[in-house]
C-alpha cells in the first residue's frame, strides 16, 4: 500500500488554479522530486502536505490516515525551507532540540539525540553556536537536522540548496542522498533544478500550470519525454520542424529541412522532431548545416549550427578527436530512437 | 561617491548651527549665575538647577510625565501588537482602511485631538483625570508603535514560524517562543519611541490637562506663556539632557534612522 | 510562491479580525465619537451668560465665513505652512544629499544631531529661539550686529518671520529624514555611470538625483506642510497673544473666551482643510510618480 497518497489534490486561490487535480502515490523509503518552473505548483502541493495550505478538493493520506483533520503540528513531517528558517535567536543545539521539547522527551534523551543528529549531518562540536555564524551550508546542515531529528514520517525539501554557491551543492547533494539512502525516511523534494531533482530522486514528478506532466526514473523522464515540455525543462533538447510523408508499409518518409529519411511513426503531416543535442553526431550525410558559433566548455564542445530546419544545438565529448571550426559546413546525424516526434501545433 | 566639496562643508556647518543654536543656547543659559536671562558670562552656576527643587509643581508634572509614558506606552503595545500580527499576516477587504485608521493620528491635527478628546471626556465627566490623559495619550501614540511592530512582523520570515509548527509546536506556544522573540527589537523600539512621544507631547495634553495632572511640558508651556526666566531653562535644559541620553541609548539599539522611519532596512 | 503569498486568505480571516478588533474597537470609541462630537459641537450655540447651546445652527460658521478676523488668520495660518514648507525643501535637500555623501563616523553622527531634536520636548527648542530672539539681549540681533548686517535690532519675537524661522527649524528634521530615506533607495554606482557618459556634476544633479528623490521631497513637504498649518506651541511661544493662527484661536476659544462651539468649528475647518490638501496632493504625486515608487 502506498505511504502517501495525494488522489485529486486541487488548489484554488480566487480564480487562479494554482494545483489542478492531481494525484500521486509515494512509497515508504522513496526519494521523489517535485520538478517544475516557478508557479506550477509544487510549492503548494507542499505546503498542503505540511498542512500549511487547505486543500480545495482531493484527499492526503499518510499511511492509510486521511490528513484532512490533522494540523499541521501534528503531523509529524519533517520540513527544511529555502530559508532555513531556523530560529536566530536559538544556538544549533536549541534549534535542533525544539521538536523533541515539543515532544516533551526527556532531558538526557533529548540531549543525545541532539548530539547525533548535529553529528549526522558532520557539524559535531557546532551545538552552541548561533545561526547568524554559521555559513550558508551550515545553516542548511542545522535545518536538516532539525527535521530529522523528530523522526519525520516524511521529510519534505523545499529548494533546499537553492540559495548555496554551485560547489556546495553538488557536495550537499551528495550528501543529503547518503543520509536519506542511510536512515532510510520518505522524501520529498521541491526544486526548480533538475539536476538535483535527477541526481538526488527515485522518482520525478515534473510539474507544469498545476498538473503532473510526467512521473518516472530520472532516466526514464530523460530519456522519453511524455511531452514537449518535459523534454525542453529536462536538459537542452533540438526541436527541428518536419513532416510526415505517406507512410508505406509502416515505414514513413520523414523530411527535415532538405533532409530525409526513413522512419517508423504514425503520424502525418507537420511535425516537431525532437533530440537532446548529445544524441546529435557529425557525419557525412544527413542534415546539412554550417558552424556559426563553437564553444569550449572543458570536457565537452558546445556548437551552435544554422541548418535548414533552424538552429541546432550540439554537443560533443572533447575526446580528443578534432572537431569542425565555426564557418565550416557540417552534416548532422542522429539515431531513429533518440528523436522523439509529435504532430506540429499541439502540445504532447 | 565624490567627496564634499568646501562651499558643501560650509552649508553643512551654518545648517548644523542653525539646528543646534536654540537647543545650545537653552543649555547655556540654564548654567548662567545672574538672576534674570543671560549668558554665562561671568562663570557658571548651578542655582537655576537647585532651584527647581523649590517648584514642586515641576517635580511633581515630570513624575506625570514619566508615569504617563510608561503606562500608555506599555498598553499601547498590548493594543498595537495583535494589530500589527493580523495586519501584517493576513489579506483581507477593509485592510487598508483600517490601517489607514490606525495611522490617522498622525494626520490629524493634535489641537483637533485635544478639543476632540476634551469635548468627549468633559461629556462623561473625566475632564482632568490621570485616566482621560491615559486614553488620550494611548491614543495619539498608537501610530508609533504599530508602525514599528507592524515593520518588524511583515520583516519575518513567516516560514520560521511554520518550521516551530512543523515540529509539534501549538500556536500558543509558536508565540511565545518564536514570534515574540522575533519581533522583540520592534517592540523595544516601538515601546520607547512610544513613551518619547507621550512624554513630549503639549498640544492635545494642554486640553485635557487640569493643575494636578499637568505634565512637564504642559507646565513648561504655560510657565513660558506668563513669563521666561532662567529657571524655565534650566528645566527645558534638563528635559534635553534626558532625551539626548535615551536618544544615544536608541540610537546604539536600533539606529535611529530605523526608529523614526519605521522601515526594516536593519535588520541584521 | 514562497509562503508569504496570501495561503490562509479564506479560513483564517477571521483570526486577523479578532487580532485586530480590540484596537478598531478603542479607535472607534475614542477617536470617531469624539470627532462627530466635535463636528456636533461646532454647530451648538453659545452666549456669554447662557454657555452652550444644543441646538444646530450655522452661527459659527456663519461668523467664520464673513469675519475678515478669521480669514486674515487662515491665511496667516496657511501663508506660515507654505514659507516653512519651502525653507525647509531648500535647505533640507542639500543638506541630506552632502549628509549622504559624508564618510563612516561622521554620517551617523550628524544624522544623530539633526533627527535628534525631533524628539527634543517642543517647547524646550522654542524656548531656545525665544532666548536667541528675545528683547535687547537676543543673540540673533547681537550677532547680527556685530558682523555688521543690521544696525537696529530686527523685531523677531511675536512677528510672522520668527514664527517661520522657529517653526523651519522644529519641521526641518521631517524634511531632511523623508529626504534621506528617498536618497537610500538610490544606487551610489548611478552617478559615476552618468559621469563616466559624460555629464557634468551640476547635470548630474539636475538630470539623476534630483528626479529621484523628488517623491521624498514631495511627501516631507506634505508631512511639513501639514504639521506647521496645525502647529501650536511655537506660535504661541513666539506669536504671542497678538499674532494667532488657527491652533493658538482654537486654544483661546476653549480655555480663555469659552466659546467651544466657535473653537470647535475653527478646529474642524482646519482638520478638513488639511485633509482635502493633504490626499489631493497625495493623490497626484502617488499618479506622478507610480514609477518611481515602485
Amino acid at each position: 500500500m502506498a505511504f502517501l497518497e495525494l488522489q485529486n489534490v486541487t488548489k484554488t486561490f480566487g480564480d487562479h488554479t494554482a494545483v489542478n487535480a492531481i494525484n500521486l502515490t509515494v512509497q515508504k523509503g522513496e526519494f521523489v522530486s517535485l520538478l517544475g518552473p516557478s508557479g506550477c505548483g509544487k510549492t503548494t502541493t507542499l505546503q498542503m502536505i505540511a498542512g500549511f495550505v487547505p486543500l480545495t478538493e482531493g484527499i492526503i493520506r499518510l499511511d492509510g490516515r486521511d490528513l484532512s483533520n490533522v494540523k499541521p503540528a501534528e503531523r509529524g513531517l519533517g520540513i527544511v525551507f529555502q530559508s532555513y528558517a531556523l530560529f536566530p535567536h536559538m544556538t544549533a543545539a536549541q534549534n535542533v532540540a525544539f521538536g523533541l521539547e515539543m515532544r516533551s522527551i526527556p532531558r538526557s534523551d533529548r540531549d543525545q539525540r541532539v548530539r547525533d543528529a548535529l553529528a549526522l549531518v558532520g557539524l559535531a562540536g557546532y551545538e552552541e553556536r548561533f545561526p547568524r555564524r554559521m555559513s550558508g551550508g551550515q545553516q542548511q546542515r542545522v535545518a536538516l537536522a532539525r527535521a530529522l531529528v523528530i523522526r519525520p514520517q516524511i521529510l519534505l525539501l523545499d529548494e533546499p540548496l537553492s540559495n548555496l554557491d554551485a560547489k556546495l551543492r553538488e557536495e550537499m547533494q551528495i550528501e543529503l542522498r547518503q543520509i536519506q539512502r542511510n536512515l532510510g525516511t520518505t522524501t520529498i523534494l521541491v526544486t526548480h533544478d533538475q539536476h538535483e531533482a535527477m541526481a538526488l530522486s527515485d522518482r520525478i514528478v515534473v510539474m507544469n500550470k498545476g498538473v503532473i506532466e510526467q512521473i518516472g526514473s530520472p532516466q526514464d523522464t530523460y530519456q522519453s519525454p511524455a511531452s514537449a515540455f518535459v523534454a525542453s525543462f529536462l536538459g537542452k533538447t533540438n526541436a527541428f520542424e518536419g513532416e510526415v510523408q505517406a507512410s508505406r508499409d509502416g515505414i514513413s518518409r520523414i523530411l527535415v529541412g532538405e533532409y530525409i529519411y526513413n522512419t517508423a511513426v504514425h503520424i502525418k503531416g507537420a511535425v516537431i522532431i525532437s533530440i537532446r543535442p548529445e544524441r546529435v553526431s557529425f557525419a557525412a550525410t544527413g542534415l546539412r548545416g554550417t558552424v556559426r558559433t563553437r564553444i569550449f566548455q572543458g570536457n565537452h564542445w558546445l556548437f551552435q549550427i544554422e541548418t535548414s530546419a533552424g538552429i541546432a544545438t550540439v554537443i560533443r565529448q572533447n575526446d580528443g578527436t578534432s572537431m569542425p571550426e565555426e564557418g565550416h559546413d557540417v552534416h548532422l546525424a542522429w539515431r531513429e530512437e533518440d528523436t522523439f516526434v509529435r504532430t506540429n501545433g499541439k502540445v504532447g | 561617491m565624490s567627496k564634499n566639496g568646501f562651499i558643501s562643508l560650509l552649508f553643512h556647518t551654518l545648517f548644523v548651527t542653525f539646528m543646534l543654536a536654540p537647543i545650545i543656547v537653552v543649555c547655556l543659559v540654564a548654567f548662567t549665575p545672574e538672576g534674570y536671562l543671560s549668558l554665562p558670562t561671568n562663570g557658571f552656576s548651578l542655582r537655576w538647577f537647585e532651584a527647581i527643587g523649590r517648584y514642586p509643581e515641576f517635580i511633581r508634572a515630570f513624575w506625570v510625565s514619566i508615569g504617563l509614558g510608561a503606562l500608555s506606552s506599555t498598553i499601547v503595545l498590548a493594543f498595537a501588537v495583535p494589530a500589527a500580527l493580523g495586519l501584517a499576516r493576513y489579506q483581507f477587504r477593509g485592510r487598508d482602511a483600517i490601517s489607514a485608521l490606525l495611522l490617522s493620528p498622525l494626520m490629524i491635527p493634535h489641537v483637533v485631538l485635544g478639543i476632540a478628546f476634551l469635548r468627549f471626556f468633559t461629556q462623561f465627566g473625566l475632564s482632568g483625570t490621570f485616566a482621560a490623559l491615559l486614553i488620550a495619550h494611548i491614543v495619539v501614540i498608537f501610530p508609533f508603535a504599530l508602525r514599528l511592530t507592524l515593520s518588524s512582523a511583515t520583516g519575518m520570515d513567516r516560514s520560521i514560524e511554520q518550521a516551530a509548527i512543523s515540529l509539534g509546536a501549538r500556536d500558543w506556544v509558536v508565540f511565545r517562543r518564536v514570534t515574540l522573540p522575533l519581533i522583540m527589537p520592534g517592540l523595544i523600539s516601538g515601546w520607547a519611541l512610544a513613551f518619547i512621544q507621550s512624554f513630549d507631547e503639549v498640544t492635545m495634553t494642554v486640553f485635557l490637562a487640569a493643575p494636578g495632572t499637568e505634565t512637564l511640558p504642559v507646565r513648561m508651556f504655560l510657565y513660558i506663556q506668563d513669563n521666561i526666566d532662567p529657571l524655565v531653562t534650566s528645566v527645558s535644559a534638563s528635559v534635553i539632557a534626558i532625551t539626548v541620553l535615551a536618544l544615544i541609548i536608541l540610537d546604539r539599539m536600533f539606529g535611529l534612522e530605523h526608529v523614526l522611519t519605521g522601515h526594516s532596512d536593519r535588520t541584521k | 510562491m514562497q509562503s508569504s503569498s496570501p495561503f490562509f486568505l479564506s479560513t483564517q480571516t477571521r483570526s486577523a479580525w479578532g487580532l485586530i478588533l480590540p484596537s478598531l474597537a478603542l479607535f472607534l470609541a475614542v477617536v470617531i465619537i469624539p470627532l462627530i462630537m466635535t463636528v456636533m459641537l461646532s454647530f451648538h450655540d453659545w452666549g456669554q451668560y447662557k454657555g452652550i447651546e444644543t441646538v444646530f445652527i450655522l452661527k459659527n460658521w456663519y461668523e467664520i465665513w464673513s469675519d475678515s478676523y478669521f480669514h486674515e488668520m487662515f491665511a496667516r495660518t496657511f501663508r506660515i505652512a507654505v514659507i516653512v514648507t519651502f525653507i525647509t525643501m531648500a535647505l533640507g535637500a542639500p543638506e541630506a544629499y552632502i549628509l549622504n555623501r559624508m564618510r563612516a563616523p561622521w554620517k551617523g553622527v550628524f544624522l544623530l544631531v539633526i533627527l535628534g531634536p525631533l524628539l527634543i520636548s517642543v517647547v524646550a527648542r522654542t524656548l531656545g529661539w525665544a532666548l536667541l530672539f528675545g528683547g535687547k539681549n537676543g543673540v540673533v540681533n547681537m550677532a547680527l550686529m556685530k558682523i555688521g548686517v543690521i544696525d537696529a535690532p530686527l523685531p523677531f519675537m511675536f512677528t510672522e518671520t520668527g514664527v517661520v524661522i522657529a517653526l523651519s527649524h522644529v519641521m526641518m528634521p521631517f524634511m531632511v529624514l523623508s529626504i534621506w530615506a528617498a536618497l537610500q533607495k538610490l544606487d551610489p554606482q548611478i552617478e559615476n555611470a552618468a559621469l563616466s557618459l559624460g555629464a557634468s556634476q551640476l547635470t548630474v544633479m539636475r538630470r539623476i538625483i534630483f528626479p529621484q528623490i523628488m517623491p521624498g521631497l514631495l511627501s516631507g513637504g506634505i508631512i511639513v506642510f501639514s504639521l506647521a498649518a496645525s502647529a501650536f506651541a511655537t506660535p504661541a511661544i513666539i506669536g504671542g497673544r497678538r499674532l494667532k493662527v488657527a491652533a493658538t484661536l482654537a486654544y483661546d476659544e476653549f480655555l480663555n473666551t469659552l466659546n467651544w462651539p466657535l473653537g470647535a468649528a475653527v478646529a474642524v475647518l482646519l482638520l478638513v482643510a488639511l485633509v482635502i490638501i493633504v490626499v489631493s496632493s497625495n493623490a497626484l504625486i502617488e499618479r506622478r510618480y507610480k514609477a518611481v515608487f515602485e
